[in-house]
């Protein structure tokens, strides 16, 4: 039987920038039990030498030209965001650095 | 007591480690047709692609892929037959998707080297630098941090996005482990940077403005006792945006290394940010965890399988190696050390190339394009490239004064004629009506009037001391307003007082 | 005329006996009798529509060749995004989004003049197979309004069967659009991957997502299948080829001396009895059209179901990363000064349901450094193996044939506590969508124990697409003259309706 424990939910929520309760995160640790025993059947066969097929259709070398095609206007690239200040996207105070 | 670097570099070897960022030039973005322009307004040029609006999906530029094989071809690289795109997993805001596509365990172009030669007290001095992989990513938008006191991302109230930059085109070029390049180190850096900018700028691939971000480099740095063998713990500065600053940052970061090492600390692995009033580098903020970026092959985009004859036809088009080119031009134009890197300071080795391949003396070409031309240029404020006098203009003009047709004084006359959009320098000659007065009456009565003026200097001439006689041409060229020929001048003047 | 096939109001908007605006109207009222039962639409395009209309008709007017749906109403699945018409893929995360710009499909609909009622319920991001999952509450099974269409086209499914509309889209990642076709008595399809451009459809698994068409009949299915496929330089991974003739597939169904391949591994233990046996029932008819059945064995399809669902969620931790509250969308938990980081995670948490949160997390394990070689790049490879069965069966069989779902409708909230049970549904379709095959599904009847519908699942090679036509409407005209017409007549009436 797999597990996942409370702390390994709790670390992949905050990779996957999900803020979870407590309840959520030991629910979610209960229901993985089962699930991860079912997709672990993907390593019950002898993979050696398979391919991995990562594209169902084996398309290569796709590309566009290099041509510049209208943008969207400001208006329309805004029109979603939930704050806007001199026609930029308005966000929260940014803590980390990159 | 801290060690002063004679005493660091004399105790530690240090290793370094280079990723370079390079912006493309490309008209369009990498995986959407929006503009690339430097400076729009912000948010002008962004779609559902790079605004990563559900259910938008990412198209490779051409041109980009073109690009990267040629540099990584320009950087002796093996070009990979198959390669891939990854995303890299983790959130920032001023990254729409939330991922970067770029490139992971498949690169383009792998393998590669520079070679660069720096001035050492024992003379010039080469040093390898091996190239690890050249790979195709895409840049992120632009944060605007309002509010809080110093106008850096601390202490901001909120920040503003611009995704105009989203999705530009990177090219990131990462080396190898450098070892070996002891003191020199940061010269040696310097240099490498200094020669993929030459490199890049001479590919036509990119703006290579350190200024504007085109061309970024961060720099891992770290120490190792000089009997150790094990690599110690390195630093990663970033943000290091101009020459002089790569060698800052990586003569700060030795010191520092050297003086937790001294004091019996450890150095952190961490992330540094260059600051370029202090010159010393600063924290990151720490994460609480290490970053795992769940990479994995990009499924929105199919693999580059580059043509074999395709690469073998890049390769062709490739420009000459930019150091290698100096020495050649050095040579052939037969240019003092001094004069040289005037030139390339100055960035006219094209140019003067240009106008020299146009038939002009080397010589004269350089004069006329460090000297008259850079200085309209500087005085306009406006780069050389930019000003409007091409190669042909100046090759014709040095012509025009070998023929006699003109004198330097004219010729200076005529540059400023051409740069106000006057024509050709021939157009601008006929149009102003500058000549030279060959005329030999009219120069004779200049002449006459002079050494009238002057009885005592012209008697002296008169008497055989010829040295006199420049005073007196000075004057006849004054009185013709410089448009006569100075030879002509002496020759007639010296026939006249009988020498 | 709400009654009538889409072939049959082309013909009758053709003949101008009504116009598109009357059928689209007597459509929307439609909607409104019975929607608020059946709860297939999220919203409802009243304005939009009979805009549309008005356009057909003016063109019809005008004598302008038309395509031949021109005019038909159709029901959009919320996945697709359509210009200034809310698209909230079934998430909270979404509510109010209009996006700027139109899928390729979208673009395709109006192009070719079919009028789009609006969009349909969904399981929340595709992530489903019951459409419980969304954000906006279950769509009822016209059927029996106490159990589940299927998802996650549920909407779109219930649609078509509750005759709101005559034709919908939707999309199939691992059996989205056969498995509610299957529940609600009708026929869907789900094109060879790239076959139809994922442009502007919201992502959830970006290698298996396929956006397909529902109708009432193999040959309604058909015209809209060639009115949306087609090569779109919008999609890298779109195949560069042309369109199979399914229309004319359609129009002559024959299996004589057709090899029909039945799969040995789907069929059997784990499927109703009354699903099993109109499956076999269906054989027998074919046989008796002169097809040949044989029977296929596909080892690696014992596995699928474990592919599935770590492909699937890997791609979809990436693919939702963009819904961050920063660009677009909810955005929740931004007072007190909240970071951006914190915000990020509060609206992410307030906007996505369990279901899809129970995959991100899922497929980040997945993905995540030490678990990828085990989880998701073995799933990547009993991938390469079920390509390699399917293409094995193929050299035996013309097609392939199972039940589409192991049971026909199950009760609301059946299955909602245990999400095995839940995936266990998509055991037969799921393989269609690993190897990017194509695959329909229509309906076989009744089955006794509930009088409930069931599906017959055919499937294809990659742009064999017409083949799943040709058997298809063989099948459906020898069932049809059994039953005295197609199987959605027989369904019983619906409240508020006047049927
Ligand atoms: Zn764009």
């Amino acid at each position: 039987m797999s597990t996942l424990s409370r702390d390994e939910v709790a670390k992949l929520a905050g990779l996957a920038r999900i803020e979870m309760t407590e309840a959520e995160m030991v629910d979610l640790s209960s229901q993985f039990g089962t699930i991860l025993d079912a997709v672990a059947r993907v390593q019950e066969l002898d993979l050696i030498g398979v391919k991995a097929t990562s594209h169902p259709q084996p398309l290569e070398n796709i590309a566009r030209p290099d041509v510049v095609q209208p943008s969207l206007t400001p208006d329309e690239a805004l029109s979603g965001a939930p704050a806007q200040e001199e026609q930029r996207f308005r966000v929260p105070q940014i803590l980390g650095e990159e | 007591m801290a060690l002063n670097y004679d005493e660091v570099v004399a105790k530690y070897d240090p290793v370094l480690g280079l990723e370079v960022h390079v912006e493309l030039n490309t008209e369009s973005k990498m995986f959407c047709s929006c503009a690339t322009t430097f400076g729009a307004e912000p948010n002008t040029q962004t779609c559902p692609v790079c605004l990563a609006l559900p259910g938008a999906l990412p198209v490779v530029n051409a041109k980009a892929i073109e690009s990267t094989i040629k540099i990584g071809l320009a950087l002796n690289c093996s070009i990979a037959p198959y390669s891939r795109f990854a995303r890299k997993n983790y959130f920032y805001p001023d990254m729409p998707k939330n991922f970067q596509i770029s490139q992971y365990d498949e690169p383009i172009c792998f393998d590669g080297y520079v070679d660069v030669e720096i001035e050492t007290e024992e003379g010039p001095k080469q040093f390898r630098i091996e190239v690890e992989r050249v790979h195709m990513e895409e840049d992120t938008g632009k944060s605007l941090h309002v509010g809080g006191a110093t106008g850096r991302i601390h202490g901001a109230d909120y920040s503003l996005l611009d995704y105009n930059r989203a999705g530009i085109p990177l090219v990131e070029i990462v080396t190898k482990i450098v070892p070996g390049t002891g003191k020199y180190a940061p010269e040696v850096a310097k240099a490498y940077v200094a020669e993929l900018r030459d490199i890049l700028r001479g590919l036509g691939v990119s703006d290579v403005k350190m200024e504007q971000g085109s061309l970024r480099c961060d720099a891992n740095v770290s120490l190792m006792l000089k009997d150790a063998t094990e690599l110690g713990t390195r630093s990663e500065t970033k943000n290091v945006n101009s020459l002089r600053s790569v060698e800052r940052a990586i003569r700060g970061e030795m010191l520092r290394h050297a003086e937790i090492l001294e004091t019996g600390g450890k150095v952190k692995q961490e992330t540094r940010h260059f600051q370029e009033d202090t010159g010393l580098t600063r924290s990151g903020r720490s994460k609480e965890q290490a970053e795992d970026y769940r990479y994995f092959p990009d499924p929105d985009l199919v693999p580059v399988k580059p043509d074999a004859a395709w690469i073998e036809t890049l390769r062709a088009t490739l420009p000459e190696r930019p150091s290698i080119r100096r020495k050649r031009l050095k040579e052939q134009w037969a240019v003092p050390d001094k004069e040289f890197e005037a030139m390339v300071n100055a960035d006219v080795l094209d140019i003067v190339e240009q106008t020299v391949l146009l038939g002009a003396d080397p010589t004269k070409a350089r004069t006329w394009w460090l000297g008259e031309v850079s200085r309209i240029a500087n005085d306009k404020g406006v780069s050389i490239t930019e000003i409007s006098i091409t190669p042909a203009d100046v090759a014709e003009l040095i012509n025009l004064v070998a023929s006699g047709e003109l004198t330097d004084k004219l010729a200076r006359q005529v540059v400023e004629g051409v740069i106000a959009g006057e024509g050709s320098p021939s157009e601008v000659v006929a149009k102003r009506g500058i000549k030279v007065v060959n005329d030999d009456g009219a120069l004779m009565a200049a002449i006459e009037k002079v050494c009238a003026a002057q009885a005592d200097t012209a008697e002296k001439v008169r008497g055989g001391h010829l040295p006199a006689a420049g005073a007196l041409i000075g004057a006849v060229m004054k009185e013709t307003a410089g448009q006569a020929d100075a030879a002509k001048v002496r020759e007639l003047l010296l026939k006249y007082l009988g020498q | 005329m709400i009654y009538k096939n889409a072939t049959e109001m082309a013909a009758a908007l053709a003949a101008k006996e009504i116009s598109s605006v009357e059928l689209t109207q007597s459509h929307l009222n439609r909607i409104g009798a019975v929607d608020g039962d059946v709860k297939a639409f999220l919203h409802v395009d009243t304005e939009g529509a009979l805009a549309q209309a008005a356009a057909v008709d003016a063109d019809r007017a005008a004598g302008k060749a038309l395509s031949p749906l021109a005019g038909v109403p159709l029901a959009l699945k919320d996945v697709l995004a359509q210009k200034g018409v809310p698209t909230t893929a079934g998430s909270k995360i979404l509510q109010g989004w209009k996006p700027p710009y139109d899928s390729t499909v979208v673009s395709k609909l109006k192009n070719a003049g079919v009028v789009i009622l609006g969009k349909t319920n969904m399981d929340e991001f595709a992530m489903g197979s019951s459409t419980e999952n969304s954000g906006y509450g279950p769509t009822f099974n016209p059927w029996d309004l106490t159990r589940t269409p299927g998802g996650s086209s549920g909407g779109s499914a219930a649609a078509v069967s509750a005759f709101e509309a005559p034709l919908a889209i939707g999309s199939d990642t691992g059996g989205s659009i056969r498995q509610p076709a299957a529940l609600t008595g009708i026929v869907g399809v789900r094109p060879t991957y790239g076959a139809v451009s994922r442009y502007g459809l919201i992502a959830y698994s970006s290698s298996l997502d396929q956006a397909g068409p529902f109708g009432r009949t193999v040959l309604d299915t058909a015209m809209l299948h060639e009115i949306i496929a087609g090569y779109d330089p919008h999609d890298a991974t779109s195949i560069n080829a042309s369109v199979p003739s399914v229309v004319a597939a359609a129009k002559n169904g024959d299996v004589k001396g057709m090899k029909i391949g039945v799969i040995k591994q789907l069929q059997g233990e784990g499927y109703q009895k009354g699903v099993q046996t109109r499956f076999t029932e269906s054989l027998d008819l074919l046989a008796s059209l002169g097809a040949e059945i044989v029977e296929v064995d596909c080892p690696s399809f014992e596995f699928a179901l474990a592919a599935y669902y770590l492909i699937a969620p890997s791609e979809c931790s990436s693919n939702l990363a963009r819904f961050d509250a920063m660009r677009y969308g909810l955005r929740t938990g931004d007072e007190g000064g909240a970071s951006a980081e914190a915000v990020m995670a509060s609206t992410r948490d307030a906007g996505f349901g369990r279901e899809v949160k129970r995959r991100i997390i899922l497929g980040t394990y997945a993905l995540s450094s030490g678990y990828y070689d085990a989880y998701y790049g073995s799933a990547q490879k009993i991938r390469t193996l079920i390509i390699q069965d399917y293409a094995k069966a193929f050299t035996q069989a013309d097609v392939l044939v199972s039940p589409t779902a192991p049971t026909t409708a199950y009760k609301i909230g059946e299955k909602v506590d245990d999400p095995m049970a839940m995936y266990l549904g998509d055991v037969a379709t799921i393989p269609v969508n690993l190897a990017g095959i194509c695959g329909m599904s229509l309906p076989a009847g009744l089955a006794e124990e509930d009088n409930l519908p069931v599906g017959f699942q055919i499937m294809a090679p990659a742009m064999q697409d017409q083949r799943l036509y040709q058997a298809g409407a063989a099948l459906e005209a020898a069932l049809s003259s059994k039953w005295g017409g197609t199987l959605i007549t027989k369904a019983p009436a619906l409240a508020g309706g006047a049927r």
